[in-house]
């Protein structure tokens, strides 16, 4: 590993006045939430940043708000945090349980669901949770404030739409509608300490009678990114999600998948699961949102 | 846990559960293992690894790669001796000690892919990879061997242009990559096919799998200008690391002394040499201490995984369930120097049966991957997850219990051994009889779940060991061994010499020696350190034993046939006249100036009479018919121990055994690109359990008493890998219809498995 300079902001100004100011000086520059993942790319020499910028003392990268208006998260809020807050997880109890599948404990501690959607991996836990959730992207820089969906943050493998001298500061994610819930589900060889094979976030919102308003489904591991899939919410919207419509929506999220073989699984079997996933999510998602009617 | 069924009752201290000597360093973080140990002026080395799984080396130019500041020393295949071929001694599992030298450092060819081609010696680690980056070699390609079919085919390109098949009648005219083939028979096989009523007959294939072991290979080297050297190193046998680096680099074992770390796990996997002549040669070109350190990447791509195998076997039965013959056609991977254990899975794929007619024909196979090591067992798992995969399938055809068919045909006393020799006092039967009682056959399964039997068996052996035991001013105890301590081996010991001498366990202290300090001992592996090295430090402690009642003798002025050893004290017999009250250890050992000095024990032997011992084990899963995942929702590992020395231990390796056997079974495998190159090089996707994966691993131990140890002991250490495999594929078989006969039955197999058999 080679030497490089530090820094760490504490406010959001001075974090984008020292990136553009890197940034004139062509200097490589790395921002630094968690650093789970960026610490280990660090040990592998294509990645050898001259200078890292630690955003976590900046005030707004580490709150969480939860309000009538939805919820805020920095973007380096820890999971361990995140899963400590009760009124979040009554609210979107999928995302909190994607974030919490990162990783181990000790990791847990310091890795952030912004982290994990900079990280930009087709596999990354929080991603479809996001885009079930219709996240809106917080991105300050040189240019100013900017907001983006989450679905369009995540451009190819390990690659983000930040520009030179931006950063994720936070996510806005809207409010719940009455009778609505989410879930996301994964699959992996193992319990824990592993990486998506296929993965799956639904979000539904239903009526007084139980039928389904509104829905967004998204998948993950079976594409360079993770896909939002228009044709499975439409699948669950007007029906009482019931079997063959959590089968069609299984349909459609096996149909929209683009995946690889690979020594994680191979493309049959990722298109296949990811309709299981999907299928199973919903139903975790409904029973969750007419849970919370009674 | 139940408690163990115990025959023998009178022991003091053997079968108690007292906290491990080295147990507060190892939780504390205070012991020392391989990559802990530093010297002033010390340098770090790394390898440059070959990026081809075979390729012609046809140049290596190191200039640039010197001129790196602080590069102190590079060493290439030219830097080493030519090492006559000789069949190795010691370790554990085959191999040459020419294949071995020419798998520490390539000479001409590169035979797998992270074959080392060239270390390099430099002030940091930094300077050492940037030298690594600096090394130019030119490689011409050569086609890459990947699987038995392969390499066995008989046009297939060779690995070594002067390998012969040995074990044929004759030489053959051609060379091959098949090293050796083995054939054992017994009776008339055609006939008892003949007469079975049902034959089961199939094809069984098991992939490249890792130890595992949580540490990485690590040794510090320092070569003196004196020409002695040494090696701080975590191995399974600081002799064989001795006598094979010696080898290595032509060196009299004299000049070389190692001294064993803690060990952070072996399994097979520590029981030959990969870094130690390296360093010996780095340091003797630099000047300097060395030390190399293998990554976790380094580890899987060029230590010894186990074999992957290819199995055809055939058994036959009468309607009744006995079975009338039995024949394999065993193939295993030894990887790129010849040397699988094959010859093992041969000499055990019938053992655990009485059958009147088998034959088994077994293959040494040679391909592109790293030469194989031991794997606990060797061999056993693969051959038993054939066996006893067919056995289940036969029961099911039969609709007969498994365990009430493998009761008709098991090996009971007396049976001839399908490998040789006749069984005495073994736990076949008693293992069996404890799971159709065991609580665990009996519990409901529920829907998607079902239950799997499995046998395990392993040899055991003996081998040589040496013990010697001083005794301390107020009558403790030290003893001074020569195997590296990996399942509690200290805790055993100093519970056998407390028994023998009447102390307290917290009274004798272990010291695993150096190879300058212990007696010469084999390889801490085929399960024989608690037997034989036992047996040892048992025999150490009767000398001390016998000198102390010579010493009460002299000191009453008695013959010392009238004196007794008894309960810890020797005593006078009856109708010796003079006072005599008896006397501890204590009480001699604190006059020991008087009675002819320090007192001092030792015993080195050849063991013979290890026994066998048996297992079954029982495993429910529970497998999800949408995505293939199967979850282990119970498992029970029964096993004949011949005595529990110290059961928590004895239940820890039944409990890691099983651990390891359900990887094997469920997700672990090297996964290979088409030109040999493995994929999956870490643990993130070279899948072990974690342990949130399993069940606990319920346990009981059988004593069925060794004749062949003074305790009755019988090694425990490799039966717990043997039975899994089969085990976890019969549970899914039961649990899904399907006859899984490809492992790893990871989500994938078995999904397109479930897919398939829909039609």
């Amino acid at each position: 590993m080679d030497s490089f300079a530090f820094q760490a902001p504490t406010s959001l100004d001075a974090a984008v006045a020292l990136l553009a100011e890197q940034r004139q000086a062509s200097v490589r520059t790395q921002i630094l939430a968690g650093g789970t993942d960026m610490i280990v790319q660090m040990r592998s020499v294509d990645r050898a940043p001259r200078m890292i910028v630690d955003i976590k003392r900046i005030p707004e990268t580490r709150s969480i708000q939860l309000g009538e208006d939805g919820l805020i998260l920095g973007s380096a809020v820890a999971g361990a945090e995140l899963s400590a807050r009760d009124d979040v997880a009554a609210i979107y109890p999928g995302l909190v349980e994607a974030a919490d599948l990162i990783g181990s404990t000790q990791i847990q501690g310091r890795a952030s669901v912004g982290g994990n959607l900079c990280n930009a991996s087709p596999a990354g836990d929080t991603i479809p949770a996001l885009i079930a959730n219709s996240a809106i992207c917080q991105i300050a820089g040189p240019g100013g404030w900017r907001e983006l969906a989450v679905e369009d943050f995540v451009v190819g493998v390990g690659r983000n739409a930040l520009e030179p001298g931006e950063f994720l500061v936070a996510l806005r994610l809207p409010a719940a509608q009455p009778r609505s819930a989410d879930a996301y589900l994964r699959f992996i060889p193992r319990t824990e300490m592993d990486i998506a094979v296929a993965s799956a976030g639904v979000r539904v919102a239903l009526d007084e009678n139980g039928v389904c308003t509104a829905a967004r489904v998204a998948i993950g591991a079976v594409a360079v990114t993770a896909l939002l899939v228009p044709e499975a919410a439409e699948a669950l919207i007007g029906t009482r999600l019931d079997d063959a419509a959590c089968a069609a929506a299984a349909a459609a999220s096996s149909a929209a998948a683009r995946p690889i073989s690979d020594k994680r699984g191979t493309e049959t079997y990722r298109r296949q699961v990811v309709g299981v996933l999907t299928r199973r999510a919903a139903v975790i998602a409904r029973d969750r949102a007419l849970g919370g009617q009674a | 846990m139940s408690e163990a069924i115990s025959e023998a009752g009178a022991f003091r201290q053997i079968g108690t559960r007292p906290i491990r000597p080295d147990g507060l360093d190892k939780v504390t973080g205070r012991a020392n293992f391989g990559a802990d140990f530093s010297l002033p002026g010390m340098l770090h080395g790394r390898f440059l690894r070959s990026p081809h799984a075979h390729a012609r080396i046809r140049s290596i130019d190191i200039t640039a790669a010197l001129a790196v500041p602080g590069v102190k020393a590079i060493v290439t295949g030219k830097d080493f001796p030519d090492v006559a071929p000789g069949d190795i001694e010691g370790g554990e599992g085959g191999g040459d000690y020419h294949d071995m030298a020419v798998n520490v450092m390539a000479r001409d060819k590169v035979l797998y892919h992270g074959h080392a081609v060239a270390a390099v010696a430099a002030t940091s680690t930094r300077a050492a990879e940037e030298a690594v980056r600096l090394i130019e070699v030119e490689y011409e390609p050569l086609p890459v061997l990947l699987d038995i079919d392969s390499a066995m085919a008989p046009d297939a390109p060779l690995l070594h242009d002067h390998l012969y098949t040995e074990g044929l009648p004759e030489k053959p005219a051609r060379p091959s990559n098949v090293a050796q083939v083995m054939e054992s028979t017994r009776g008339d096989i055609e006939a008892g096919f003949a007469e079975a009523d049902v034959i089961i007959e199939r094809t069984y294939l098991t992939p490249t799998v890792h130890q595992g072991y949580i540490e990485p290979h690590a040794c510090l080297a320092r070569w003196g200008q004196d020409e002695q050297s040494t090696v701080w190193c975590s191995t399974q046998g600081s002799f064989d690391v001795r006598s094979m680096t010696a080898r290595v680099l032509d060196m009299s074992i004299s000049r070389l002394k190692v001294i064993p770390t803690e060990i952070g796990g072996g399994f097979g996997g520590k029981t030959t040499v990969y870094l130690e002549p390296v360093a010996i040669l780095l340091s003797r070109k630099s000047g300097r201490p060395v030390k190399l350190v293998m990554t976790r990447e380094e580890v899987f791509r060029a230590s010894g995984p186990a074999s992957a195998s290819k199995i055809k076997l055939k058994i036959g039965a009468k309607k009744d369930g006995r079975l009338t013959a039995m024949s394999a056609w065993l193939a295993y991977e030894a990887g790129a120097f010849k040397g699988s254990p094959m010859v093992p899975g041969v000499m055990c794929v019938f053992a655990p049966y009485d059958v009147p007619a088998f034959k088994a024909v077994g293959y040494d196979v040679l391909v592109n991957k790293p030469k194989v090591a031991a794997y606990r067992a060797p061999g056993a798992p693969q051959a038993l997850f054939a066996t006893e995969s067919a056995m289940d399938e036969l029961a099911r055809v039969l609709n007969m219990d498994p365990i009430e068919l493998r009761l008709k045909n098991a090996v009971r006393d007396g049976s001839q051994a399908s490998y040789g020799p006749k069984f005495n006092a073994i736990g076949m039967e008693a293992c069996l009889q404890a799971a159709r009682e065991h609580p665990n056959y009996k519990r409901p399964l529920g829907p998607n779940q079902g239950r799997g039997v499995a046998v395990g068996f392993w040899f055991n052996v003996g081998m040589q060991s040496s013990a010697e035991i001083h005794i301390n001013e107020d009558g403790t105890a030290t003893v001074i061994e020569g195997n590296p301590d990996i399942g509690g081996s200290r805790a055993s010991m100093a519970l056998m010499a407390a028994e023998e001498l009447g102390i307290p366990y917290q009274d004798v202290r272990v010291l695993v020696a150096d190879t300058e300090a212990a007696g010469f001992t084999n390889v801490t592996g085929g399960s024989r350190v608690t037997f034989a090295t036992g047996m040892a430090v048992i025999e150490a402690a009767r000398d001390i034993i016998s000198q102390l009642k010579a010493r009460a003798a002299a000191l009453w002025n008695v013959d010392v046939e009238m004196v007794d050893w008894v309960d810890g004290k020797v005593v006078a017999r009856p109708g010796v006249n003079v006072e005599a009250d008896p006397l501890t250890l204590a009480d001699i050992a604190g006059q020991a100036a008087k009675t002819g000095g320090p007192l001092l024990g030792r015993a080195s032997l050849n063991a013979r009479g290890a026994g066998p011992s048996f297992s079954v084990n029982l495993c429910d899963v529970e497998v999800d018919p949408d995505t293939g995942k199967v979850d282990v929702i119970s498992y029970t590992a029964i096993q004949d121990a011949g005595k529990a020395i110290h059961p928590s231990y004895v239940e820890g390796q039944m409990q890691g055994g099983a651990v390891q056997g359900i990887g094997w079974a469920l997700n672990e495998e090297y996964i290979f690109s088409a030109e040999g190159i493995m994929e999956n090089a870490g643990f993130l996707d070279y899948r072990i359990p974690v342990a949130s994966d399993l069940p606990m691993i319920d346990t009981q131990i059988i004593e069925i008493a060794n004749p062949g140890h003074p305790y009755g002991v019988r090694g425990v250490g490799e039966t717990p890998i043997v039975a899994p495999l089969a085990a976890v594929a019969n549970a899914v078989n039961a649990a899904t219809g399907l006859q899984m006969t490809e492992l790893p039955m990871s989500p994938p197999r078995i999904l397109a498995a479930l897919e398939a058999a829909k039609g």
